[in-house]
């Protein structure tokens, strides 16, 4: 990456990068976000991501991106899992151990339907 | 209990009560019976929220949307509009609040969360922190590439100052003018210091911007920099905060690897580096002269002032130092505007505060919401009320060194200069909510034990009262004080405050007048009648037979 060194360049990485997110999402792409901020780890956060990336590689799902982020505030309802598929809405799911993980992936990544009971209604 | 989806608060103070506020009450309960919402939407009542001129006042959350004066004949229109078909009742609205936060021109939100104004949080829990692309394409840096291309460091200056943006780290001097200070200073080198230790107990908020949106706090050092004339930066990080760290530390590499930090940023003459130093765990280290000897590599023991640091800091050059907070807000003032910023909060203390919140309530959490709202709306909406069988007996703002606040002060705007004028200080923002079974003895006593512990050792009266001020709370608590002992503890408090080099001994006398203030009688039973009211302290026995 060479260094940015105008305001144009700034607006032209900008726009490739959410140009990026935006043809992830068109094709119809799953984003799987665990929180993992300090209060995440601390609920179990490290073992919800890893119960979700075991089950991408035990069914060999493809088109789906695990990504971190921080702490959104809810440190109560951590370990927080955050669900978006294509240009759908965010599911933003609470206190997700891994087995709630795993049937997350099998109900809401894999079949498309939210997994009600642990959805958090922000 | 079923939840509800909706709450609304009706003012109920004697003035509202003579402009119809029962009967408002009344209408508002029938108009949702007649919409089948009874079970949904809760019907309450909060008093005295400073808004005299439009009363009755209706607050209705999640949305957090302020109606006033609503008219008793108006409730079922309100009811039909805004709960039923959801749509906001401009008509009614009220005037944007001037005392408590303005919270009426909050971004209305639907859902469980009540409304918050993120401005510091923006970014955190949304993006990923490891990946710089995400900051850019969130407008990550672009305050940055204005700055250097189109605006002048006064410009800057001039906009952080008119911005009234105050220091978040619990003394609120304006940030404008710190940075003024630093800019007038003659020297070839300076530094810009980030404080991001953050050790007041109950205190995280610093941690949720670092580990969330650690390039917020490069761009805004980077901005301080050119601004002030520094082409170093320091980010001093708390040693338990491993993974900020990790996070600061690869965010700096990407920055590089783009050309945010390093020789000619954007194509100009500026050139900006910064280095992350851990703490080792001193609490007194977050006191600026300490953290900067602890920077230097010398025992961490506050210096003496004059000079400031402004002038005399890191290795005796004019050095900016800021907190974590203030430094996050940077970067959106100088996107934004400083009006656009005046727009939050109160006139005296514009912008938001990030607040901690935990203890006896429904929800511990991380909050952001506009200066100047109150601890009763915090604990009623933002964390959902307290917990069942549970009512505010008190609650200390800004971890140890902030102030013990009793209930009846539970009505104050949270700001600086309302919290002043009630004699109490705001501190870091962490707001530790204790119900009717904390004694008071035993917090300050805990306190105390905190402050001994950690008291740097360097001036006496600190070292020594914090010790004394322990023993005598100490001996109270197991009921062997005696009366003539609560004046030696105002004394020793108020030596402490007169004649300590540093903010450690100077705000440790807090809690002891907090508590000689609001508590007396309770601390008086402990002496007077040897029992602790909330059966927390164990008095020792030996006493309790010769009594």
């Amino acid at each position: 990456m060479p260094a940015i060194k105008s305001l144009e360049e700034l607006k032209r990485v900008r726009e490739e990068a959410l140009h990026k997110k935006q043809m992830k999402a068109a094709a119809g792409n799953v984003q799987v976000i665990v929180a993992m901020g300090t209060c995440g780890i601390a609920a179990g956060a490290r073992d919800t991501m890893k119960s979700v990336l075991n089950f991408i590689e035990k069914n060999n799902l493809s088109g789906v991106t695990v990504t971190q982020t921080g702490c959104m505030g809810m440190c109560e309802q951590e370990p927080i899992l955050q669900v978006v598929i294509g240009e759908g809405a965010k599911v933003v799911y609470g206190k997700v151990n891994t087995e709630i993980a795993e049937q997350i992936m099998k109900q809401h990544v894999q079949n498309g339907t939210p997994v009600k009971d642990y959805v958090l209604p922000i | 209990m079923k939840t509800k989806r909706a709450m609304i608060l009706v003012s109920n103070d004697p003035e509202s009560i003579r402009l119809g506020a029962n009967e408002l009450i009344h209408n508002l309960n029938e108009a949702l019976a007649t919409y089948n919402l009874q079970d949904e939407v809760d019907v309450s009542t909060i008093s005295d929220i400073n808004h005299s001129n439009v009363l009755p006042l209706v607050i209705v959350y999640p949305e957090a949307t302020v109606y006033g004066p609503v008219k008793a004949a108006d409730a079922r229109y309100l009811v039909e509009e805004q709960l039923y078909k959801g749509r906001v009742v401009t008509s009614l609205l009220a005037p944007p609040k001037q005392l408590t936060g303005q919270i009426g021109s909050l971004r209305t939100h639907k859902g469980y969360n009540p409304a918050e104004q993120r401005i510091v949080l923006e970014r955190a829990g949304r993006i990923d922190p490891d990946n710089i692309e995400e900051f850019i394409a969130a407008n990550g840096y672009e305050a940055l590439g204005k700055v250097l291309t189109e605006m002048t460091p006064d410009g800057v200056i001039d906009i952080i100052e008119h911005s009234g943006l105050q220091g978040r780290g619990g003394a609120g001097f304006p940030a404008g003018r710190k940075w003024r200070f630093v800019r007038a200073a003659k020297s070839k080198e300076k530094y810009i210091v980030c404080n991001a230790d953050e050790s007041e107990p109950g205190t995280f908020k610093d941690r949720i911007v670092l580990e969330g949106d650690p390039h917020l706090i490069i761009e805004a050092m980077a901005i301080a920099g050119y601004a002030l004339g520094a082409e170093e930066g320091y980010i001093y990080i708390r040693g338990e905060y491993g993974l900020a760290f990790r996070r600061l530390e690869k965010a700096i590499l990407q920055a590089k690897e783009f050309g945010f930090l390093g020789k000619n940023i954007f194509g100009t003459d500026f050139n900006f580096n910064i280095h992350v130093h851990a703490g080792a765990g001193a609490y007194v280290c977050g006191e600026e002269t300490a953290l900067l000897e602890s920077l230097e590599g010398k025992r961490g023991e506050p210096r003496s002032r004059p000079p400031y640091p402004v002038t005399n800091g890191l290795w005796n050059k004019p050095t900016l130092i800021n907190n974590v907070e203030t430094l996050a807000n940077i970067p959106p003032i100088l996107r934004h505007g400083a009006e656009w910023y005046r727009s939050f909060g109160t006139p005296s203390s514009p912008g938001t505060k990030v607040y901690t919140i935990m203890g006896n309530v429904n929800f511990s959490g991380v909050i952001e919401v506009p200066m100047g709202i109150t601890l009763r709306e915090v604990i009623n909406i933002y964390a959902k009320g307290m917990k069942p069988g549970s009512t505010l007996k008190l609650a200390q703002t800004g971890g140890s060194s902030g102030s013990v606040i009793p209930a009846a002060l539970q009505d104050t705007p949270m700001d600086f200069e309302s919290f002043r004028k009630a004699g109490v200080s705001l501190g870091s923002g962490a707001l530790l909510i204790c119900d009717q079974n904390t004694c008071i003895v035993d917090l300050v006593k805990v306190l105390l034990q905190f402050f001994r512990f950690e008291s740097c050792g360097k001036c006496t009266p600190c070292r020594v009262g914090s010790q004394r001020a322990y023993e005598i709370v100490e001996r109270i608590s197991q009921g062997q004080g005696r009366l003539e002992e609560l004046d030696q503890l105002l004394d020793v408090a108020g030596e402490m405050e007169r004649a300590s080099n540093c903010g450690l001994g100077q705000t440790a006398a807090t809690p002891i007048r907090d508590m000689l203030k609001y508590f007396r009688t309770e601390v008086e039973a402990h002496i007077r009648l040897r029992v602790c009211p909330t059966g927390v302290c164990e008095l020792t026995e030996e006493i309790e037979k010769v009594a």
